[in-house]
C-alpha cells in the first residue's frame, strides 16, 4: 500500500507495510460494515406516515446480541493488531543486529551532519568522512546510527526505510537500518525545529559496493589532504549536495 | 437526591421584574444563559481567527510563495506561527469554550431544572478569565517577533529558548494565555459538577439526566484530573523562558522529554474532554429526531466512563519515537488499542439507537448523523497510529493531521452545529431557516471530506508536518502530490464560503426568524418546558421530574413523546 507512494528500501520496511496492510484490512472491514449498517438504518427507519417508532430500552436480548457479537470480534481483532504491532516494533526499535558500520548523525538548526566511518570501518577515527546534508551508505550492509542534536528536538526520518527517530539534545540515541536497494532519496526532519524546519532536508545515497568503495577512497584522499593543511577542520571534504544528485 | 436550589441571586433583576442596565445584563451578568452566550460568541469569534489562519497556510501550501489575498506573502516564520496558533486556538479557544462552557452553561441548569449555576459569581469569573486569556493570545500575535511559532505542543528546547524559536515574546504570552485558560475552565468545571450533582429538580435521579449533562460532567472531571501536571509544566516552561531555569534544558540537568509527558498526560484526556460533550449533544439530538429511546443509556454512560479512565493511560503513544524507552511503547500500544473496545461499543450503541426509530432528517439531525459517520473515520485511523510499528512511519506525517481533523472537526464543528441548530429556538426564541440550514450542511460536509481525504493520501506518501514549502524535498515536490494539496486548499475555500450561509441564517433568524414555541421539536427534556428564550431564573414554577429523558414512542401513550415533568 505504502509502496505505491514511497519505495521500500530497508530490511524492515516491508514489515511496516505489511502491518499497515493488516490494520487496513481488519479496521476497514469493521468500518465499512458499521457505515453500511448506519446508512441502511437511516434509510430503513426514515419517518413515514402512520408508522410509529419502536420502544426499545436496549435490554432486549434479541437486539443486544447484535451489539455484543461484533464487539467480541473487535476484541479479537485488537489482539491481532497489538501482537503484530509489537512484533514489528521490537524488530525495529528493541533489537540491534550487529553492525557492519556505524554512522554518526548530528542534527542542528537546520542541517544534518553525517560522520561516515571511512576506509577503516570504525567511527571516530582520523579517516572519518564528514558530510553535510548527504548520507552515503552501501546496500546490504547493516548500519548503526548514533543520533544526536546540538540544539532543539529534531527527527531523523528516512521514508524509503520507514525509519523515524527523534534526536534529543544531551543524548545519543542508537538505532539501525539495512538498505536493500540503491537510489537517492529524501531525509526529512519531522519534528518542528524553528524557522528553517521547512528546509531541513538531506539526501541519502544508497550505492552498490563498488560505487561506495570509489566514493570512500576518493574522500579518504581529500580527508588526508585536508588534515595535512588544516589539522583541526575535517569538514571541508564534504561533496556538495548538487554534485551528488 | 435532595433538591437544592442554586444560591439565591444577590443582584437585582431576578425574574426580570427589575430593569437591568446594558452592562449588568450583557457584560457582568451572572446568569448562566448569558455566560453561555458570552462563551459561545467568544469561541465562535476565535473560530473565525483560527479558520482565517487555516486559509492562509493552506493557500501557502497550494501556491507556495504567492501572495495570499488578505495576508500577503507567507514567510517561514509566519507559517510556523500560523500553524501553532491555529491548533492552539481551535482546541483551547473554540472547542473548549463552545462545547464545554457554552453548552454546559446553557444546558446544565435548564436540563436539570434549576434556576442557575450553584456558584453564579464563580461562573462570571470563569468567563472573565477566559476572555482575558483570549485577549492575551490575540495580543501575542502582534508583539515583536510575532506569535509563538513552536507548534501547539510547544516542545522544549524550541519553545523554551528565544534564540531557537525567534518568537520570545510570543512564546511567553502563549504560555500565559494557555495557563489562564486552564484556570478559567477549572472554575467552570467546579460549577458544572456541583450543579449537576446538587441542584437537580425533585424526582430527577442520576439516569434521568440527559446524556449531554452526563457527558459534560464526566468531561469536567477528566479535565480537572488531568490539567494539574500541565499547569505545573506551563509554569516550568515560563520559568525556563523568562528566568533562565533549566527544567527542560539537558545542559543544566533538565530533560526536554519531561515536558512531553506532562503535556500529553493532559493532552490525551483533553481529546475526550471535548469529545464527550459532542457525543452528548449528538445523543440528545438523535433521540429527539429518531423519536427513539437511547439504546442502552446506562451502558453508554459506563462505556464512556471506561473510555475516560483508560484515556489517562495512553498518553505516551504521542511519544513512541520521541526517545522514550522503547519497551514502554509496548505498554502504551496495548492501552491505546484497548481504548477502541469501550469507544467502539459507544459507537455501536449510538448506531443501534436508530434501529426501530422514526427518523426525521432535520438540519440538527443531519449534523448529528454526520458526526457519527465522520467520527468513525477519525476513530479507525487512530488504530494505525496507536499500533507502534505502523506509527514509526506515520508519526508526524499528514496522516496524523488528517486523523485528528477527522476527530476534532466532527467534535468542534459538526457537533457544535448540531447543538446550535437544535437549541437555537431555546436560545433566541426564534426558528432557523431549514433550507439554508441544509445548504450549509452539505456545503460543509462535502468539502470537509475533500480537504482531509487528500491529506490522508499525502501522509501515506510520507509528507511530514509543519513544512511551509515542499520544494526542498524532491519526493514530496512531485506534481501529483502538489495536485492533492491544491484540491485540499480549494475544498477549504469552498467550505469557508459556505459558512457565510450559516452566518446569514444565524443572524437573520435571530432577528427575524419565525417565533419559536416552547417545544418546537416535541422533545422530552426540561429545557423545552419553559419559555423560548427562558426568563431570568428559568421557570416561573420550578419543574418536578417523573421519568427519564428519552421516553419516545412509549407503548402506553398516544403521543410519541412524554415530557419528563408531565404528571403520570
Amino acid at each position: 500500500m505504502i509502496e505505491g507512494f514511497v519505495r521500500s528500501l530497508s530490511s524492515y520496511s516491508r514489515d511496516i507495510d505489511q502491518l499497515i496492510l493488516l490494520v487496513t484490512v481488519l479496521v476497514g472491514f469493521w468500518f465499512v460494515l458499521a457505515e453500511v449498517m448506519f446508512f441502511w438504518l437511516i434509510f430503513h427507519f426514515r419517518a413515514r406516515e402512520g408508522v410509529k417508532g419502536q420502544y426499545l430500552t436496549g435490554k432486549e436480548k434479541h437486539v443486544k446480541v447484535w451489539i455484543n457479537t461484533p464487539h467480541y470480534f473487535i476484541i479479537a481483532c485488537d489482539i491481532v493488531i497489538i501482537v503484530a504491532a509489537i512484533r514489528v516494533w521490537m524488530l525495529i526499535k528493541q533489537t540491534l543486529p550487529p553492525a557492519d558500520e556505524t554512522v554518526r548523525v548530528v542534527a542542528e538548526q537546520w542541517t544534518w551532519s553525517f560522520q561516515h566511518a571511512g576506509a577503516d570501518g570504525a567511527p571516530d577515527t582520523a579517516d572519518d568522512i564528514r558530510t553535510t546534508d548527504e548520507l552515503r551508505v552501501q546496500v546490504g550492509k547493516t548500519y548503526h546510527f548514533l543520533l544526536e542534536s546540538k540544539d532543539v528536538l529534531h527527527s531523523f526520518s528516512v521514508p524509503v526505510f520507514r525509519l523515524k527517530q527523534d534526536a534529543i539534545p544531551g543524548r545519543t540515541i542508537t538505532g539501525w537500518f539495512k538498505p536493500t536497494g540503491t537510489g537517492t532519496h529524501d531525509i526529512q526532519c519531522t519534528e518542528i525545529c524553528g524557522i528553517g524546519h521547512g528546509v531541513m532536508g538531506a539526501r541519502i545515497v544508497i550505492e552498490t559496493a563498488e560505487q561506495h568503495a570509489a566514493w570512500v577512497s576518493k574522500n579518504t584522499k581529500l580527508v588526508a589532504a585536508a588534515s595535512t593543511t588544516t589539522a583541526a577542520d575535517t569538514t571541508a571534504g564534504a561533496p556538495s549536495r548538487a554534485g551528488a544528485n | 437526591m435532595a433538591h437544592a436550589h442554586a444560591e439565591p441571586h444577590g443582584t437585582p433583576g431576578h425574574g426580570g421584574h427589575h430593569e437591568q442596565t446594558f452592562f449588568q445584563k450583557y457584560i457582568f451578568s451572572t446568569d448562566h444563559k448569558m455566560i453561555a452566550m458570552q462563551y459561545t460568541f467568544t469561541g465562535l469569534a476565535m473560530g473565525m481567527i483560527g479558520a482565517f489562519m487555516a486559509y492562509v497556510f493552506r493557500m501557502q501550501l497550494a501556491f507556495p510563495g504567492s501572495s495570499v489575498p488578505g495576508f500577503g506573502v507567507v514567510s517561514p516564520g509566519e507559517y510556523n506561527a500560523l500553524v501553532t496558533n491555529h491548533g492552539s486556538i481551535m482546541i483551547f479557544w473554540v472547542a473548549m469554550p463552545v462545547l464545554i462552557a457554552g453548552f454546559g452553561n446553557f444546558l446544565i441548569p435548564l436540563m436539570c431544572g434549576c434556576d442557575d449555576m450553584v456558584f453564579p459569581r464563580v461562573n462570571r469569573l470563569s468567563y472573565q478569565l477566559f476572555f482575558l486569556s483570549a485577549v492575551v493570545l490575540v495580543a501575542s500575535l502582534f508583539v515583536q517577533g510575532g506569535g509563538f511559532a513552536g507548534a501547539w505542543t510547544a516542545y522544549p528546547p524550541l519553545s523554551a529558548v528565544g534564540k531557537y524559536n525567534l518568537t520570545p515574546l510570543g512564546a511567553t504570552l502563549w504560555v500565559i494565555a494557555v495557563a489562564l485558560e486552564f484556570v478559567a475552565f477549572l472554575l467552570g468545571g467546579i460549577n458544572f459538577i456541583t450543579t449537576a450533582m446538587n441542584s437537580r429538580a425533585p424526582g430527577m435521579k442520576a439516569f434521568d439526566v440527559p446524556m449531554v449533562v452526563w457527558m459534560i460532567v464526566i468531561a469536567s472531571i477528566l479535565f480537572m484530573a488531568s490539567v494539574g501536571p500541565l499547569i505545573a509544566g506551563a509554569v516550568m516552561l515560563l520559568f525556563d523562558q523568562t528566568l533562565g531555569t533549566g527544567f527542560f534544558n539537558p545542559g543544566r540537568g533538565g530533560d526536554p522529554i519531561l515536558w512531553q509527558h506532562l503535556f500529553w498526560f493532559f493532552g490525551h484526556p483533553e481529546v475526550y474532554v471535548v469529545l464527550l460533550p459532542a457525543l452528548g449533544i449528538v445523543a440528545d439530538v438523535m433521540a429527539v429526531f429518531a423519536r427513539k429511546k437511547l439504546f442502552a443509556y446506562r451502558t453508554t454512560v459506563y462505556t464512556i466512563i471506561a473510555t475516560g479512565v483508560l484515556s489517562f493511560f495512553v498518553w505516551a503513544h504521542h511519544q513512541f519515537i520521541a526517545g522514550i524507552d522503547p519497551r514502554m511503547a509496548n505498554v502504551f500500544t496495548i492501552t491505546t488499542v484497548l481504548i477502541s473496545i469501550p469507544i467502539a461499543e459507544t459507537c455501536f450503541l449510538y448506531i443501534a439507537t436508530l434501529y426501530g426509530g422514526s427518523i426525521r432528517l432535520t438540519t440538527p439531525m443531519l449534523w448529528a448523523l454526520a458526526f457519527l459517520a465522520e467520527f468513525l473515520i477519525g476513530g479507525v485511523t487512530g488504530i494505525y497510529l496507536g499500533a507502534s510499528g505502523a506509527d514509526i512511519y506515520f508519526h508526524d506525517t499528514y496522516f496524523v493531521v488528517a486523523h485528528f481533523h477527522y476527530t476534532f472537526f466532527p467534535i468542534a464543528i459538526i457537533a457544535v452545529f448540531a447543538g446550535l441548530t437544535f437549541w437555537f429556538p431555546k436560545m433566541f426564541g426564534r426558528m432557523m431557516n431549514e433550507t439554508l440550514g441544509k445548504i450549509h450542511f452539505w456545503g460543509t460536509i462535502i468539502p470537509f471530506n475533500l480537504i482531509f481525504i487528500p491529506l490522508f493520501i499525502l501522509g501515506a506518501a510520507g509528507e511530514h508536518r509543519r513544512i511551509f514549502d515542499y520544494s526542498t524535498f524532491p519526493e514530496l515536490a512531485r506534481p501529483e502530490l502538489q495536485a492533492l494539496r491544491i484540491i485540499a486548499t480549494v475544498s477549504l475555500l469552498v467550505m469557508l464560503a459556505f459558512q457565510f450561509v450559516f452566518l446569514y441564517n444565524f443572524v437573520r433568524s435571530m432577528i427575524a426568524g419565525p417565533r419559536a414555541e416552547k417545544n418546537p421539536w416535541k422533545s422530552n427534556t426540561l429545557e423545552w418546558t419553559t419559555e423560548s428564550p427562558p426568563p431570568h431564573g428559568n421557570w416561573v414554577e420550578m419543574p418536578v421530574v417523573y421519568r427519564g429523558p428519552y421516553e419516545y414512542n412509549h407503548p402506553d401513550r398516544a403521543e410519541d413523546y412524554w415530557p419528563q415533568n408531565e404528571k403520570p
